[in-house]
């Protein structure tokens, strides 16, 4: 980038008229215009170069619109096929085996598309991370705003920002290779002997992988968002509402539950909000260990495949025009639904850090 | 002891108090603990499988022993330059939008809003688009393809970190630069972006560090490729692609070079992140206001 340079070279030209100003008179330096104002005029006219920056800068941020609208018309338009031959029954329908008379929703051979599996699958796996993921990151930011050694907080909050930074594959790996094998040995054999009785975890999925295995990764994943955010939210509440509570005899809790949470749950329901909508879309390492066999199976334990499962792991692979045009359709119901669950949650954030008092106590 | 009038309750307050206390702790102890599981395991498995032969042999066929990724850390420099050629451009020009242009305008706001959401929609979803708008047209894959979807996911995280850190610049300084005669478009180059550069260059790092490990918009643009290819027009290798495949194969030399590609990806991206946190953390922009 170039650096400025107006006024280095007005210093340099400025000592030649100064040392021959004894030999010639000052008459011409009163007709000359400054020397700024000449290299700024030599320069040509700045009106229409600053015209063309406002639009090119314009354009890029207009950029971000034609995005979003040509991520939904491609899939519009290539979701078509599937579109005309199921209409909406695609997201509720679903077939009969005509061999041992089971209900089948997904067979690529026959040209028999349903999202049925794949939503519940998502809906199952994301309801799962939430549920292991909140209460540990609202303690972890509880901790983190109101609790902890200033010189900790430093550190676990980078920790938690790196836990972030992991990309999703390397998630699966670790799943795939560590905990998937835990979960096989020494948790699912547990959760069967205890609980089996509820029906949620039935003895017919010797593998490990399942609903199970992807809810505890995602819960892992959707971790250092739902808690950074909730941080914010928290720092976000004024110091004066911590303390008046703490003047009418509060103790800490008291004072983090009535003056801290009570006034950021709107933005806590908001970070919880984002988290659902990180764990509805994420893909590889769920991909990796849910199992990927498009069934409903009422127990965790059992395999299953998510919306952005089926696609990554059946796209490179796909049978035909209407297999492609189905995943591409599963692929647009998608993208909608993070659209809507993101832009909810974005707007209940900004509620509560836009035009919060933090600093005006 | 004021509160002795009311001893029980006083004490179960107390008692309440602590056990959230503990509870908090807890949460962050479970929470620390996976991190340092995957790393440690990472590091376990990782290290003693890296050898030279990871940075300069292509992946060799099942059975025979040995080989490496180096083509897929090739295609992946590829793939990202790509990327960056298109996202930190426009997403930069967001930015300076945002900040210098449309400051409380409407459009901002909208502009800002869809950004925030942009960043939300799934990869795979990105690369089911990017497959649509060019692989299908051009009736193969190609790094290409690949590149402008990881380009097309840099370009809200870019946009919105110039957008925060052009506004941490202080008015006077933009004030001094018009008062010179500076043209505003040169002002905003030389004077307010430069001003803030060290922020947007770590900005556009964590951009590039969260596309550096995406495996799921490559999966059907960028496709992966077992041999050497520079080609913009061919399919390509990918670290994290690489490693994806690797990992669901069943063969245990295939498992230990995933473990290896994960180690490599995981330290160039902990590099990032952390000069990212070095240099934002010493506040080079407020040095420089």
């Amino acid at each position: 980038m170039p650096e400025i340079r107006a006024p280095q070279i007005p210093s340099q030209k400025l000592k030649t008229p100064a040392a021959q100003k004894p030999a010639v008179p000052a008459v011409p330096s009163a007709v000359e215009p400054s020397l700024v104002r000449r290299f700024l005029l030599a320069r040509g006219n700045s009106a229409f170069a600053d015209r063309g920056f406002h639009w090119l800068m314009v354009l890029c941020a207009l950029s971000i619109f034609g995005i979003v609208a040509l991520i939904l018309w491609q899939l519009v338009l290539r979701s078509q096929l599937s579109w005309h031959a199921f209409g909406f029954r695609f997201f509720y329908q679903s077939f009969t085996n005509p061999e041992t008379g089971k209900p089948m929703y997904w067979d690529p051979v026959n040209s028999l598309f349903s999202a049925v599996p794949f939503i519940y699958g998502t809906l199952l796996s994301s309801f799962l991370a939430l549920l292991l993921a909140v209460p540990l990151a609202v303690g972890v930011a509880v901790f983190l705003t109101e609790m902890c050694p200033r010189a900790l907080r430093g550190p676990l909050a980078f920790l938690t920002e790196l836990l972030a930074a992991i990309p999703s594959v390397i998630y699966g790996l670790w799943g795939v290779f560590v905990l998937v094998p835990l979960l096989r040995e020494h948790v699912n054999p547990g959760l069967i002997q205890w609980f089996g009785w509820t029906g949620l975890f039935n003895n017919d999925n010797p593998t490990g992988l399942g609903f199970l295995a992807a809810g505890v990764i995602l819960a892992i994943m959707i971790l250092p968002i739902v808690s950074s955010l909730t941080r914010e939210v928290m720092t976000a509440v004024p110091h004066s509402q911590r303390e008046a509570v703490l003047a009418l005899g509060a103790t800490r809790w008291e004072m983090i539950r009535m003056g801290v949470l009570r006034n950021a749950r709107i933005g806590i329901v908001g970070a919880i909000i984002l988290g659902l909508g990180r764990a509805l879309g994420e893909t590889m390492a769920v991909t990796m260990v849910i199992g990927n066999t498009p069934e409903i199976h009422r127990s965790l334990l059992s395999n299953g495949s998510s919306m952005a499962a089926v696609i990554a792991n059946e796209f490179t692979e796909a049978v035909g025009d209407m297999h492609l045009s189905a995943l591409i359709e599963i692929g647009l119901a998608l993208f909608i639904v993070t659209i809507i669950v993101n832009a909810f949650a974005q707007l209940l954030v900004w509620a509560v850090t836009r035009g919060a008092p933090a600093q005006t106590h | 002891m004021s509160t002795n009038n009311f001893p029980l309750r006083s004490r179960l307050r107390a008692l309440t108090d602590l056990a959230v206390t503990g509870l908090t702790i807890l949460a962050t102890v479970v929470v620390v603990t996976p991190l340092v599981a995957i790393f440690a395991y990472l590091v376990y498995k990782g290290a003693s499988s890296l050898n030279l032969a990871f940075f300069t042999q292509i992946p060799k066929p099942v059975g025979v022993a040995g080989g490496g990724m180096a083509n897929a850390i090739a295609g992946s420099a590829i793939l990202l330059a790509v990327a960056s050629a298109i996202g930190v451009p426009i997403g930069i020009g967001g930015g300076i939008f945002l900040a210098e242009f449309g400051r409380g305008t409407k459009l901002a706001n909208a502009v800002r809003f869809t950004a925030d959401v942009l960043n939300g929609v799934p990869s795979i979803v990105m690369g089911l688009a990017i497959y649509a708008l060019i692989v299908v047209p051009q009736k193969h894959f190609s790094a290409l393809s690949g590149g402008v979807a990881l380009g097309i996911m840099m370009i809200p995280t870019v946009c919105r970190t110039t957008e925060e850190m052009l506004l941490m610049v202080p008015h006077a300084v933009r004030e001094a630069a018009l008062g010179l005669g500076v043209p505003n478009w040169r002002s905003v180059l030389s004077i307010t972006v430069k001003t803030a550069s060290p922020g947007i260059i770590t900005g556009c790092m964590l951009a590039f560090a969260r596309v550096a490990g995406e495996t799921a918009p490559l999966l059907f643009t960028a496709l992966g490729n077992d041999f050497w290819s520079s080609s913009l027009n061919q399919p390509i290798a990918a670290l994290p692609l690489q490693i994806y495949v690797y990992a669901i194969s069943p063969y245990d030399d295939w498992h230990r070079l995933a473990w290896a590609g994960a180690l490599v990806l995981i330290v160039l991206i902990v590099l990032a992140v952390s000069l990212v946190r070095y240099v934002t953390s010493r506040g080079v922009l407020k040095g420089a206001s």
